[in-house]
């Protein structure tokens, strides 16, 4: 009997630990960003000198002004949306038939096809001869760069692939070819109906990729007409140029050179939850696949 | 996620392997080339994926030979003259060789011995806690920052370290401590580079640990709670080593990348004063490769990191294999 409560005793702290444990992890995740919510909208001297920690102080919003008159910003952000939908449905129109055809086991030949595809995982010819490749195809400075040599992935061609095999019943397929069914026929009046879900999470996954891109566009690009969203925020956030075209310098230069080294630093978090937000907003909503697409991974663990 | 890829990838060559042992036999011949005419239209799904692998990764790996060329654009890969291995030989003779080596491998390992441990340990805290709103929350607020941009990420980690304005110090001064010169001071980049990372990816890694704990029988559980087994035991004796599998993949995954770092955010938090231990291998093949145009030197290096790659991944595997049942082949 003693040991049995001594037994719930230490559970019992363990398990309080666990939930000291659990709530310091959210809060060390949490802090930042409410940080960032705060600092966006407090006023830019208590940003600075760290009297603003936690809830924001002395709201304005003139950092947001700044953000949305810049059209350097606006400008990536319709590059940006252009290129993530570009880019996924590309990326979806690789992606989706490919693993279906795949997921056929009468298929000759596609494990050997799988295995070509598979390969690319581990051996690369690394980033000097890709960029070269792109190069001699004439796509640098141009939209192709930055959604062809991406047009598909491996380890999603792999997820989708799993979903075909587990939850397209065969019988359907059999069904549908002894009542003399193309495979094209097959694919478009009874697989993609089917794929609802794969598609969802094969374009959250591509989309969310394309959205938070700079590296190709760093590498590729050179017209800033054409900049990503991302691009722009590394001038802004990284190597800390903000372009003043539409800061009003009034009175006198010290002073104006004062204020705007101080706003310099609010617009920095505004732009860090501008940039974010569509991500942010949808987040909650669509995290459930987010973890489905991993799990569909992990099934064939 | 990468493990299943690895479990993915066995499966595959098992079942190639299987096919070679079993050549098919002759009378089957006319019946697998109906088969493949019959299913014409499903190559052609496959194509535009064919051709993106042999264009975009295909070509690269043929185009790797400029490593042991001099390569000239105007010549083309091909029309450009062997040298043999002198732009190894430069790379191995030249000063900065030792540091890019040991810092890649630094920050590599350093993020190894931090960063893998994490998202077992809080999945296994995850698991323990009880179903409902709180235990959601804590897994919905953990996951989130794997969504936020590398860039994002530098900028946010920048602001929070400036030693006159960033929160970072200003904490450290109600301590009592002098502010810090975290970006500009060599010695903090590897720190601030692994734990910024600890940030960003411990909760979305708990996913793949997370999957593998609900796959465990709650009967074992159930009977070792009438054996007397306290909660810790049954952490220890039951959900640790259902993990065992997945964390054996992931760390022959994870050395297998190890020369391979994310390269991006380095790229962004490196300045010229934290060079001394940022530079790694794959931003020096960037800046001698693309900003200075030194392809065919820029393309050994490269080489020599996935050659390096590969055979850690290889041995590490082959270790693996020996002491485990789990392995990627």
């Amino acid at each position: 009997m003693n040991t049995a409560i001594s037994e719930t005793k230490t559970d019992k702290m363990i398990k309080t630990f666990i939930y000291i444990f659990l709530s310091l992890a959210l809060i060390g995740v949490l802090y930042p960003v409410i940080y960032i919510i705060s600092a966006s909208i407090s006023n830019p001297a208590d940003v600075n000198s760290g009297k603003m920690w936690l809830f924001p102080k002395g709201i304005t919003l003139e950092g947001y002004k700044i953000i949305f008159e810049n059209s350097d910003i606006w400008r990536g952000y319709l590059n940006t949306i252009f290129y993530t939908v570009l880019g996924t449905s590309i990326n979806l129109a690789v992606t989706i038939p490919a693993a279906y055809a795949l997921s056929r086991k009468d298929l000759v030949g596609r494990n050997l096809l799988m295995g070509i595809f598979v390969l690319t995982m581990f051996f690369s010819g690394g980033l000097i001869p890709t960029y070269l490749v792109v190069k001699s195809l004439g796509m640098i400075d141009t939209i192709w760069a930055l959604v062809l040599p991406n047009a598909a992935a491996v380890w999603n061609i792999v997820i989708a692939r799993v979903f075909f095999q587990s939850s397209v019943p065969v019988e359907l397929e059999e069904s549908a070819k002894i009542d003399g069914a193309s495979n094209f026929k097959i694919f478009f009046k009874i697989i993609l109906p089917l794929s609802a879900p794969i598609i969802a999470v094969m374009a959250l996954f591509y989309g969310v990729g394309h959205w938070n891109e700079y590296f190709n566009a760093l590498i590729y690009l050179s017209d800033k007409a054409k900049f990503p969203l991302q691009l722009v925020l590394r001038e802004i956030l990284v190597l800390q140029e903000m372009t003043t075209e539409n800061t009003q310098i009034s009175g006198s230069m010290a002073e104006a050179m004062h204020s705007k080294q101080q706003l310099a630093a609010i617009i920095k978090y505004g732009v860090m939850i501008v940039s974010t937000l569509p991500i942010i907003v949808a987040y909650p909503f669509l995290q459930r696949h987010f973890v489905q697409g991993v799990m569909i991974g992990s099934l064939k663990g | 996620m990468s493990s299943s890829t690895a479990t993915a990838l066995s499966n595959e060559e098992e079942k190639m392997d299987s096919a070679n042992m079993n050549p098919i036999p002759k009378n089957k011949k006319p019946k697998r080339n109906r088969k493949i005419l019959q299913n014409w239209q499903l190559y052609i799904f496959i194509l535009p994926a064919f051709l993106y692998f042999f264009i975009f990764h295909y070509i690269p790996m043929y185009g790797v030979q400029i490593a042991f060329k001099d390569f000239i654009p105007s010549k083309g890969i091909w029309g450009s003259e062997w040298v043999g291995l002198e732009h190894f030989k430069r790379f191995f003779d030249s000063y900065y060789f030792w540091d890019l080596i040991k810092n890649t491998l630094g920050i590599s390992v350093y993020e190894l011995v931090v960063g893998f441990p994490l998202p077992i340990i809080l999945a296994l805290a995850i698991n323990e806690a009880k179903d409902g709103l709180y235990k959601k929350t804590v897994q919905t607020v953990t996951y989130a920052p794997h969504f936020i941009s590398v860039v994002v990420m530098a900028g946010m980690i920048i602001a929070f370290l400036s030693p006159a304005t960033g929160i970072i110090n200003h904490g450290l001064g109600l301590l009592g401590i002098d502010p810090i010169p975290f970006m500009s001071d060599p010695k903090w980049f590897k720190t601030v580079y692994v734990f910024s990372g600890v940030w960003q990816s411990t909760g979305w890694g708990t996913i793949i640990y997370l999957a593998a704990l609900s796959g465990v029988d709650p009967q074992h559980h159930e009977a070792a709670i009438v054996d007397g087994a306290t909660r810790l035991q049954r952490i220890w004796y039951i959900n640790i080593p259902a993990l065992v599998p997945t964390m054996v993949i992931l760390l022959i995954m994870n050395v297998g990348n190890i020369m391979a770092l994310g390269f991006e955010k380095i790229l962004l938090l490196q300045n010229p004063l934290n060079m001394e231990s940022s530079n790694v291998i794959a931003t020096f093949v960037y800046q001698a490769g693309l900003l200075d145009a030194q392809y065919s030197f820029a393309a050994a290096v490269g080489l020599f990191n996935s050659v390096i790659n590969a055979i850690l991944l290889i041995t590490v595997n082959q270790i693996a294999k020996k002491t485990s049942e789990t392995s990627l082949w």
